[in-house]
C-alpha cells in the first residue's frame, strides 16, 4: 500500500520537482559566488562610510574624487595607460606577424616557435616577474616605460597569436590567390584583402593586449618603482597598507573598462560575419 | 638601369627550387621578416631573462641555493603544499564549474547568455580586483563576518581571512572560468542527439548523462583541469593578499623571499625550482593542454 | 580578339613520389575553348594553379603568347580566373570587386575605370546591383560578378575551375550558355576545368581528357565520342560496350576476332590503328557504342551477325534500350539503342541476331588500364 503511493507517478514528479529546485538553487548558489566579488566594488565605491557595510549607508561620489585627485593614483593611471596603449600596438602588430609567420610562412621549427610564444602564458608570472627585475635592475629598466613595454608585449603576444591564428585558420585562402591573380603583389593582397576580413580578430587581439597589459600585477609587482608605479602595483601596495574605498572606485573604474571592451569584443564576433 | 633590373627580378618566383613554389605560402625570407619581431621580443623579454635567473641561482658555481631548498623542511612544505593547494583548488572548481558549464551547454540561448555572463565577467575582470574583493569580504569586519554576527551563527568575529582556506576560497573563483570553459566548448560539441539516442535506446537521464554525456566532455574536463592546475601552481596575487604566513605557496615564498629579505639568489632557486615543476607538467598532459580551446571560447 | 594562345610543354608537378600531373603536353590556339575534363584526383585542377602560379611545375614549361612565363610570380602573369567558389571578396561591393583587377593594374584613370565596371556589369546584365555585398547576391549572380571581374582587364587567358559546380542544373546550363557567349565575343583563349562530361563536350571546342594526372586524349567532342584513343576515353565519353576477345590474325587492315565459339567478328578496312594494337593470339577488348548495333529476329541477320537472346527491354523515353546476351557466351551482355518510334519492342528471352556496325568497332589491348 505504502509502496504504491510512492510508486504513483504524481510522488515520483514532486520529487523530480524538488530535485529541480534544488539543483537551481546549488547552481544559482554556485552563480552568485562567481558574481559577487566582481559586482561588490560598485557598492563600496560608493558607500559613505569609511569601512564596508552592506547595505551601505548612504551614497556618495567621494571615493572617486578623492582618486581622481590624488597625485599618486592619477601618475600610476597615466603611467598604466601609456604602457598599455604602446603594448597594444607592438603587441598587436608583433603577434599578427607572427601568427601569418606560423600559419601561411614555410619556416622551420614552427611548432617549436608557436609553444615558445605561448610560453608567457603557461610560465608563473612570478617567475617573469622576478626574472625581468633581476635583468632590468642593472640596465635602469625598472619603473620605466621602456621596461614595462617589453614585459607587457612578451605577456600579451600568446593572446594575439592565439587570436590572430584563429581568424587566419577561418579565412579563405582562395580569397588572397584571387588577390595575386587580379595583379596584387604580397603586400597589397594583405592590406587590401587579408587584412580587412581577419580584422575582427585582430581588433579583439588588441583588446586581450591592452587588458593584458593594464590589468596585469604580478611582473608590474616586480618591476615597478618608486619613480614608476603601475595601476597594479599601486593598488596592490594599497590593499596591503592602505585599504580604502578608493580602491573600490578605482576597481570599479577598471572593472568597466574590461567591461566595456571585452563586451564589445563579443558583440563584434557574436554578430554574424558576412560570408 | 639597375632599378629595371631589381624591378624585373621581383617579378620571378624567389623560391630557391623553384619547384616547391606555391603561392598558398609565405617564401621563406618573408616568413623570416615576420617571424623577427616575435623572436626578438621572446629573446629580450622571455629567454634572456630566464636564462639569467637560471645563472643566479647557480652563482658562485654551486648547488648551495638548492641545497637551502632540501635542507628547510619548512621550503620542501611550502613545496609540497603548493601542490595540494593547486590539486584542491582544481577539484573544487571542477565540482562546482561542472554544473555550470552543462547548465551553459544545455540551456536555449537567452537563458545560456545570462549564464554565460556570470562566467565571462569574472574572468574579464582584473585578478587584483577580485582578490580585493576577497579581502574586503573576508576581514574581521567584513560582509561575511558582519553577516554571521547579526544572524547570531557566532558572537565575535571569525579569523577568515590569511587562512589557507581563504587562499583556496579565492583562487578557486579566480580560476574557475578557465574549468568552466573548455568543458563547456566539449559539451556543446556534443550533439543533443546522443543523447537522445541514449534515452530512446532505454538509458534513464542520469544513466544516459553517466554513460553518454560524461565520457564525451573528458577532454574538455581534462583540458579545464591542467590549465587550472598550472595556473594555481604559480599564482601569486591572490594568495599574496588573502593568505597568511600560515598558508605560503612557492609564489608567496618567492615574494618573501625578493620583497623582505632581498634573498635574489635564493629566490632565483625557488623560481627554477616552481619552473620546473611547472614544465614538468605542462609537459607530461600537454597533449591534453590545448591553450587556444581555452582562449577561443572566451569571446 | 584579345585571346593568344597557351602551350603546356612536358609539365609535371610531383609531391614526393606523388604524380599530380605527369609529362603534360598540349597546345591551345589563341581564342580557343579548351576543357580539361577527368574524375577527381585526375590533375585537372593542379593544371590550372600552375597556369595561374600558384604552384610552380616540377619540369616543364608553361608559354602564353610565345613568352615563358613559368617563372612569373602569379601577380605578373596577366590570367584572369574564375575560382570554383568564386572567391569574390566580401568586405567589397560588386563594383569594387571588379574594379579590383584594374586599379591593381593602376593604368587607367578613375574614369576609365568607372566606365569599364559599368560595361563589365552591363554585359553580365547586372548593372542594378554595383552597390551590393557578393552576400547579397544569388549563386548564379555571383557567378557572373566572379566571370566579370575576371575578364575585366581583358586578359589574354581565362581560367575556370568548374565555375559552375556549386550551381543547380538548371542555372547551370544557363550559365554555360551565357560563358559560351562571352567567350566568343571576346575571343579570350579559355581553359576551363570541369568533371561533368555534358558540360565539356557543349562548351569546348577541344576535350582534354586526364586521369591520373596524365593526358590521355585531346580532341574535339566529336572526335573523342567517335575515335576515342583509349579504353578510359572510350569508357569515360558516352555509354559504351565492352566485350573481351581473342585476336585470331590481322594483317592489311583486316582483323578477324573470336567473342566466343560460335562468333566471330571480322572488321575490314576501317578503324583506327588497329593493326598495331592487334597481333594474333593477343586478348582485346572489343568496344561498340550502343546506338550502332541493329538487333533483328534469328535468322534475319545473316552470316555476319551473332546469336543473341533478350534479357530486358526499357522504354527510356525517345529510345528504347535493349539487353541483349551472346547466345554462347551468356555473361557478355550488350546494351543496345534503338530509336523509339516505329520500334516492335523485343520481349525478353527473345532470340534475335546481333549486328555491329563495323565502322565503330574499336579494339583495344586488354591490358590497358587508365593507371598504366
Amino acid at each position: 500500500m505504502i509502496l504504491d503511493v510512492f510508486a504513483s507517478p504524481a510522488i515520483r514528479s514532486y520529487s523530480a520537482a524538488a530535485g529541480i529546485i534544488a539543483g537551481g538553487a546549488a547552481i544559482g548558489g554556485i552563480l552568485f559566488f562567481l558574481l559577487l566579488p566582481t559586482l561588490i566594488v560598485i557598492p563600496m565605491s560608493l558607500s559613505e562610510t569609511n569601512y564596508i557595510e552592506f547595505p551601505p549607508r548612504g551614497l556618495t561620489l567621494k571615493w572617486y574624487s578623492a582618486y581622481l585627485s590624488d597625485p599618486d593614483w592619477m601618475a600610476a593611471t597615466w603611467f598604466s595607460l601609456r604602457i598599455a596603449l604602446a603594448t597594444t600596438a607592438t603587441a598587436t602588430i608583433t603577434g599578427t606577424m607572427a601568427a601569418l609567420a606560423i600559419v601561411r610562412g614555410c619556416l622551420p621549427f614552427r611548432t617549436a616557435l608557436q609553444a615558445l610564444a605561448l610560453g608567457p602564458l603557461i610560465v608563473p608570472h612570478i617567475v617573469l616577474g622576478v626574472a625581468l627585475y633581476l635583468t632590468f635592475s642593472p640596465l635602469q629598466l625598472t619603473g620605466s616605460f621602456l621596461g614595462f613595454l617589453v614585459a607587457h608585449t612578451v605577456l600579451a603576444i600568446p593572446y594575439v597569436i592565439i587570436t590572430v591564428t584563429a581568424s587566419l585558420q577561418r579565412f579563405d585562402p582562395t580569397l588572397e590567390l584571387a588577390a595575386l591573380n587580379c595583379g596584387a603583389n604580397r603586400l597589397q593582397a594583405f592590406f587590401l584583402v587579408v587584412l580587412p576580413n581577419i580584422a575582427p580578430g585582430v581588433a579583439a587581439a588588441a583588446v586581450f593586449a591592452f587588458l593584458a597589459s593594464f590589468d596585469e600585477a604580478t611582473v608590474a609587482f616586480f618591476i615597478s618603482d618608486v619613480g614608476g608605479k603601475s595601476i597594479g602595483r599601486k593598488m596592490f601596495e594599497d590593499i596591503d597598507f592602505n585599504l580604502t574605498p578608493v580602491i573600490a572606485a578605482v576597481s570599479t573604474v577598471l572593472v568597466a573598462t574590461s567591461l566595456l571592451l571585452m563586451g564589445s569584443v563579443h558583440l563584434v564576433n557574436a554578430r554574424k560575419p558576412r560570408p | 638601369m639597375t632599378n629595371f633590373i631589381s624591378r624585373s627580378r621581383s617579378h620571378r618566383l624567389s623560391f630557391r627550387r623553384l619547384s616547391s613554389y606555391s603561392a598558398r605560402f609565405y617564401s621563406l625570407p618573408t616568413s623570416i621578416v615576420l617571424a623577427t619581431p616575435l623572436i626578438a621580443a621572446l629573446a629580450i623579454g622571455f629567454l634572456y631573462p630566464v636564462l639569467k635567473l637560471f645563472a643566479l641561482s647557480f652563482s658562485g658555481g654551486t648547488l648551495a641555493y638548492y641545497r637551502r631548498i632540501v635542507a628547510e623542511p619548512l621550503h620542501l612544505a611550502v613545496l609540497t603544499g603548493t601542490v595540494q593547494v593547486a590539486l584542491v583548488v582544481t577539484v573544487a572548481s571542477l565540482l562546482l564549474g561542472f554544473p555550470v558549464a552543462y547548465l551553459m551547454a544545455r540551456l536555449s540561448k537567452g537563458p545560456a547568455t545570462v549564464v554565460g555572463a556570470c562566467v565571462f565577467i569574472p574572468l574579464w575582470t582584473s585578478v587584483l580586483i577580485r582578490s580585493y574583493a576577497w579581502v574586503t569580504l573576508l576581514q574581521r569586519n567584513g560582509i561575511i563576518n558582519e553577516l554571521l554576527i547579526d544572524t547570531g551563527v557566532t558572537d565575535g568575529p571569525l579569523k577568515l581571512i590569511y587562512t589557507q582556506g581563504a587562499v583556496i576560497l579565492a583562487m578557486t573563483h579566480v580560476l574557475m572560468p578557465f574549468m568552466i570553459l573548455p568543458i563547456y566548448s566539449a559539451l556543446r560539441a556534443l550533439p543533443a542527439d546522443y543523447v537522445r539516442a541514449a534515452r530512446n535506446l532505454g538509458a534513464g537521464p542520469l544513466r544516459a548523462f553517466v554513460a553518454v554525456t560524461l565520457p564525451l566532455s573528458l577532454p574538455g574536463v581534462f583540458a579545464g583541469s591542467v590549465m587550472c592546475f598550472v595556473l594555481a601552481l604559480g599564482f601569486y596575487i591572490t594568495p599574496a593578499l588573502v593568505g597568511g604566513p600560515g598558508s605560503m605557496l612557492m609564489a608567496t615564498l618567492i615574494g618573501q623571499q625578493t620583497t623582505v629579505l632581498l634573498d635574489w639568489p635564493f629566490a632565483a632557486a625557488l623560481s627554477t625550482v616552481l619552473l620546473a615543476v611547472t614544465l614538468l607538467f605542462v609537459l607530461l598532459f600537454r597533449r591534453t593542454l590545448s591553450l587556444s580551446k581555452g582562449l577561443n571560447s572566451v569571446y | 580578339m584579345i585571346g593568344q594562345s597557351l602551350s603546356l610543354v612536358g609539365l609535371q608537378k610531383r609531391y614526393g613520389e606523388m604524380f599530380a600531373v605527369r609529362e603534360l603536353s598540349l597546345d591551345i590556339a589563341a581564342g580557343e575553348f579548351v576543357s580539361l575534363l577527368g574524375p577527381s584526383g585526375s590533375g585537372k585542377t593542379t593544371v590550372l594553379t600552375m597556369v595561374a602560379g600558384f604552384d610552380a611545375p616540377s619540369a616543364g614549361r608553361i608559354v602564353i603568347g610565345g613568352r615563358d612565363v613559368t617563372r612569373l610570380a602569379p601577380n605578373h602573369r596577366n590570367i584572369g580566373m574564375v575560382f570554383q567558389k568564386y572567391a569574390l571578396f566580401p568586405h567589397l561591393t560588386i563594383r569594387q570587386n571588379i574594379a579590383f583587377p584594374l586599379k591593381m593594374r593602376g593604368k587607367s584613370q578613375k574614369a576609365a575605370t568607372s566606365r569599364r565596371v559599368d560595361e563589365m556589369l552591363e554585359l553580365i546584365q547586372l548593372s542594378g546591383y554595383a552597390e551590393r555585398y557578393p552576400n547579397q547576391l544569388s549563386g548564379g549572380q555571383q557567378q557572373r560578378v566572379a566571370v566579370a571581374r575576371a575578364l575585366a582587364f581583358e586578359p589574354p587567358v581565362l581560367l575556370m575551375d568548374e565555375p559552375l559546380g556549386a550551381l543547380d542544373k538548371k542555372l547551370r546550363e544557363v550559365m554555360q550558355f551565357e560563358i559560351k557567349r562571352l567567350q566568343e565575343r571576346l575571343g579570350v583563349t579559355v581553359v576551363y576545368v570541369t568533371h561533368d562530361q555534358d558540360e565539356a563536350l557543349t562548351m569546348s571546342d577541344r576535350v582534354a581528357i586526364m586521369c591520373n594526372g596524365r593526358l590521355m586524349q585531346c580532341g574535339t567532342p566529336a572526335e573523342l565520342y567517335r575515335q576515342p584513343s583509349s579504353e578510359f576515353v572510350a569508357d569515360f565519353i558516352g555509354r559504351m560496350n565492352f566485350i573481351d576477345g581473342d585476336c585470331l590474325d590481322s594483317k592489311g587492315g583486316k582483323t578477324i576476332v573470336r567473342l566466343s565459339e560460335g562468333s566471330v567478328l571480322n572488321l575490314r578496312s576501317v578503324g583506327n590503328d588497329r593493326d598495331c594494337r592487334c597481333a594474333p593470339g593477343k586478348a582485346l577488348r572489343v568496344a561498340i557504342r550502343p546506338e550502332r548495333i541493329r538487333l533483328v529476329r534469328r535468322g534475319q541477320g545473316g552470316a555476319e551477325a551473332f546469336p543473341g537472346v533478350v534479357d530486358a527491354s526499357v522504354f527510356v523515353g525517345s529510345t528504347y534500350i535493349v539487353v541483349v546476351r551472346l547466345a554462347d557466351r551468356p555473361e557478355a551482355s550488350l546494351h543496345v539503342q534503338i530509336a523509339a518510334d516505329g520500334f516492335i519492342p523485343f520481349q525478353r528471352n527473345d532470340n534475335v541476331d546481333v549486328l555491329l556496325d563495323e565502322e565503330a568497332v574499336h579494339v583495344f589491348p586488354l591490358v590497358e588500364r587508365c593507371a598504366a
